[in-house]
C-alpha cells in the first residue's frame, strides 16, 4: 500500500503543551496552572439565551457569514470599544472560534512561498496554519528586555521581498505582553512602508489591565490592511461554544467567506444567539471577570517578588511568564521536575517558540485558593533548587 | 477603592488585610484605614460566617413570616418594626412593598418554638392585622453562594 499521508502534515510537529497534562491527569493531588481557558462558567443570562433559542426551535443553519443581527452587534461593539466602524454586511464573518479566523485569513491571503512574520513566544497555531496555507513562516524572536513587545526594527530585520503578512498576537499568550498606543504607532509606519498585511489576533482584548485595549486598526491606514480576529471564548468565558469573528476589508473577508462556506458552512446557531445576548448585555460580566483576573495577577506578581523570581509585569491575557534562567535548567527540565517533585504543572516557555527558553507560562485562570497552594509548592521548589547550588 | 474592598470582603471577610492590599494594588495601611472608616460610618456592620446548618447535627428551623400591620399615627411602621426586631430569635426584619408590610426571618429549634413565637408574641400586638408563616424546607442559595453543590474543575485537556 502507498503511504496514505501528506508529507506536509506529517512534518508538522504536535503542540508541546500536551505532554505535561497527560502526566497531570494521572497524578493524584497534582495542581495544574497550565490551562488556557477561563475558570468561570458562561454568565447565566447568556446560557439562558442559548437554551431559549433551542426551545424556540432555532436549530437551522444560519447564513454563511453568520446571523446578521450578531454581525450588527459586533459592529456596534467594535465601535464602542475600539472606535472603528465595520460594515456588518460586508466586512464581518462569524467563525468557529478565533482559531478558524486565523486559518482562513492565512489561506485567503497566501500564495506558495509568501512569507508570514510570526512574533514568538506566541500561540502555537500560527506557524502550522501558515505552512498548511502554503506560506513560509518567518519567526521574530521577541525579547524579554522589551517586555516581549514587537518593535519596528524587529519587523524590518525580518522582512524580505516575499514578506506579505504580519501576525500580531497581542495581548499575548503566553507572555501576557500588550502593545500600547505608542508601540502600535511605531510599527504601523513600518507596516505601511513595507506594504504588509496584518492578522491581528485580539482574542484577549478584554483582558487588558493597564488602560483599555488599543487595536492596530485604530492607527491611520491600518484598517485597510488588517484582518481583526476576536471571539467570545476569553472575554465571556464561552470557550465551549466555539465562536469567534473576523473583520476586515471586504476584498479579503469575501474570500475568507468562500473558504468558510466550503469547509464549515456556518458557525453553530445556538452559540450565535447566545453571543448576541453577550454583546448586548454582557459588559458588566466582562468587567467582573477582568477584576477577578487582575486581582490574581497582582497576587501572583507579589508572590514572585517575595520569592525573588524574576518576572516582568504583564498587563494582558491571564498568563504570567517568569524567568527561570537563574537555575541553570531548561524550561522543560524545570517544568518536569516541578511536576514530579511538587506536583505543580506549568507549561515550559519553549512550547510557544524557541525563544521561550528560560521561561514558564503560568496561567491564572484559577481561583486564588488554588493559586495559593500552587505558589507555596513553587516556593518550596525554588528554595530547594537554590540550596542545591 | 471602597467599592473594591467591599466586593472582596462581602464574599470573604476572613481575608487578611495584607492579601487584600496586594490583590487591589493598594498599601496595607490604606486598606486598614479605609476599613476602619467604613466601620465607623456604619457601612461595614459586621463580619459574619456563612453556615449551612443542614450539614451539622444541630436542629434548626427557619421561617419567613409575612406580617400585615396597621401603621401607627406619627410613627409609621418603624415603631412596630422595632418591637419585632428586639426579639433575639428574629434574624431579620424588612419593610416591603406589595401585599403585606413586614417580612421577618426567624430561627428556632423546633416548629413548635417558631409557632409559639407567632401565636404568643407576634399576633398579640394590636396593630398586627395578620401573619402568614412559611417554613424553609431547603436552602439552595444564600448570600450569593450556592449551597447545594460544589463547583468542580471540569476543564479538559486540550491543545494548543
Amino acid at each position: 500500500m502507498r503511504n496514505p499521508l501528506s508529507e506536509t502534515i506529517v512534518n508538522i510537529k504536535p503542540s508541546g503543551i500536551r505532554k505535561f497534562f497527560d502526566i497531570v491527569s494521572e497524578m493524584k493531588d497534582a495542581i495544574s496552572l497550565g490551562v488556557g481557558e477561563p475558570d468561570f462558567d458562561t454568565p447565566w443570562h447568556i446560557r439562558d439565551e442559548g437554551i431559549y433559542s433551542l426551545e424556540k426551535g432555532k436549530t437551522f443553519y444560519t447564513s454563511n457569514s453568520g446571523l446578521l443581527e450578531l454581525r450588527q452587534e459586533i459592529s456596534n461593539y467594535l465601535m464602542r470599544r475600539i472606535h472603528t466602524s465595520y460594515d456588518p454586511k460586508k466586512q464581518c464573518i462569524i467563525t468557529v472560534g478565533g482559531s478558524e479566523g486565523i486559518d482562513i485569513a492565512l489561506r485567503a491571503m497566501l500564495d506558495p512561498g509568501d512569507e508570514v512574520l510570526i512574533p514568538q513566544p506566541s500561540y502555537v497555531s500560527y506557524e502550522p496554519c501558515t505552512i498548511l496555507a502554503g506560506g513560509k513562516p518567518v519567526i521574530i524572536n521577541l525579547k524579554a528586555e522589551n517586555e516581549f513587545r514587537l518593535t519596528p526594527e524587529e519587523i524590518l530585520d525580518a522582512c524580505t521581498e516575499k514578506t506579505k503578512v504580519l501576525v500580531l498576537p497581542f495581548p499575548n499568550n503566553p507572555t501576557g505582553a500588550i502593545m500600547e498606543r505608542e508601540d502600535l504607532e511605531k510599527i504601523a509606519k513600518v507596516i505601511e512602508e513595507k506594504d504588509l498585511f496584518v492578522i491581528s489576533d485580539e482574542i484577549y482584548s478584554e483582558l487588558s489591565y493597564k488602560d483599555q485595549h488599543v487595536s492596530i486598526v485604530e492607527m491611520p491606514g491600518m484598517k485597510e490592511r488588517t484582518i481583526l480576529i476576536n471571539g467570545f471564548s476569553k472575554a465571556y468565558a464561552m470557550t465551549g461554544w466555539r465562536l469567534g469573528y473576523a473583520c476586515g476589508p471586504e476584498e479579503i473577508i469575501s474570500q475568507m467567506t468562500k473558504i468558510h462556506q466550503f469547509c464549515i458552512m456556518c458557525a453553530p446557531t445556538t452559540s450565535q444567539y447566545a453571543a448576541i445576548e453577550a454583546l448586548k448585555n454582557g459588559d458588566d460580566d466582562v468587567a467582573k471577570m477582568r477584576d477577578a483576573y487582575n486581582q490574581r495577577r497582582r497576587f501572583l506578581m507579589n508572590a514572585f517578588k517575595e520569592m525573588g523570581l524574576e518576572c516582568f509585569e504583564p498587563y494582558g491575557a491571564f498568563y504570567v511568564f517568569p524567568c527561570i534562567k537563574e537555575f541553570g535548567m531548561t524550561s522543560d527540565e524545570f517544568a518536569t521536575r516541578l511536576l514530579k517533585e511538587e506536583k505543580v504543572a506549568v507549561v515550559p516557555g519553549t512550547a510557544f517558540g524557541d525563544c521561550g527558553e528560560g521561561f514558564l507560562r503560568i496561567s491564572y485562570a484559577y481561583s486564588i485558593d488554588n493559586l495559593k497552594v500552587a505558589l507555596s509548592r513553587i516556593s518550596n521548589f525554588i528554595e530547594r533548587l537554590r540550596s542545591e547550588k | 477603592m471602597r467599592e473594591e474592598i467591599l466586593r472582596v470582603i462581602e464574599k470573604n471577610s476572613r481575608i487578611e488585610t495584607k492579601e487584600l492590599a496586594v490583590r487591589l494594588g493598594l498599601t496595607e495601611a490604606e486598606v486598614v484605614e479605609e476599613m476602619q472608616a467604613m466601620e465607623n460610618e456604619g457601612i461595614i456592620c459586621g463580619y459574619h460566617t456563612m453556615i449551612n446548618w443542614e450539614n451539622t447535627t444541630d436542629e434548626k428551623v427557619t421561617a419567613l413570616i409575612e406580617v400585615k400591620v396597621t401603621p401607627q399615627r406619627g410613627e409609621g411602621f418603624d415603631h412596630m418594626a422595632e418591637r419585632i426586631y428586639n426579639y433575639p430569635e428574629v434574624q431579620s426584619v424588612y419593610l416591603i412593598s406589595g401585599g403585606f408590610d413586614i417580612l421577618i426571618t426567624i430561627e428556632g429549634k423546633t416548629l413548635r418554638e417558631v409557632s409559639q413565637f407567632v401565636s404568643d408574641k407576634l399576633s398579640t400586638f394590636e396593630s398586627i392585622v395578620s401573619t402568614a408563616t412559611h417554613f424553609i424546607l431547603k436552602k439552595y442559595k444564600d448570600h450569593g453562594t450556592i449551597m447545594t453543590k460544589k463547583h468542580e474543575d471540569e476543564r479538559q485537556i486540550i491543545t494548543p
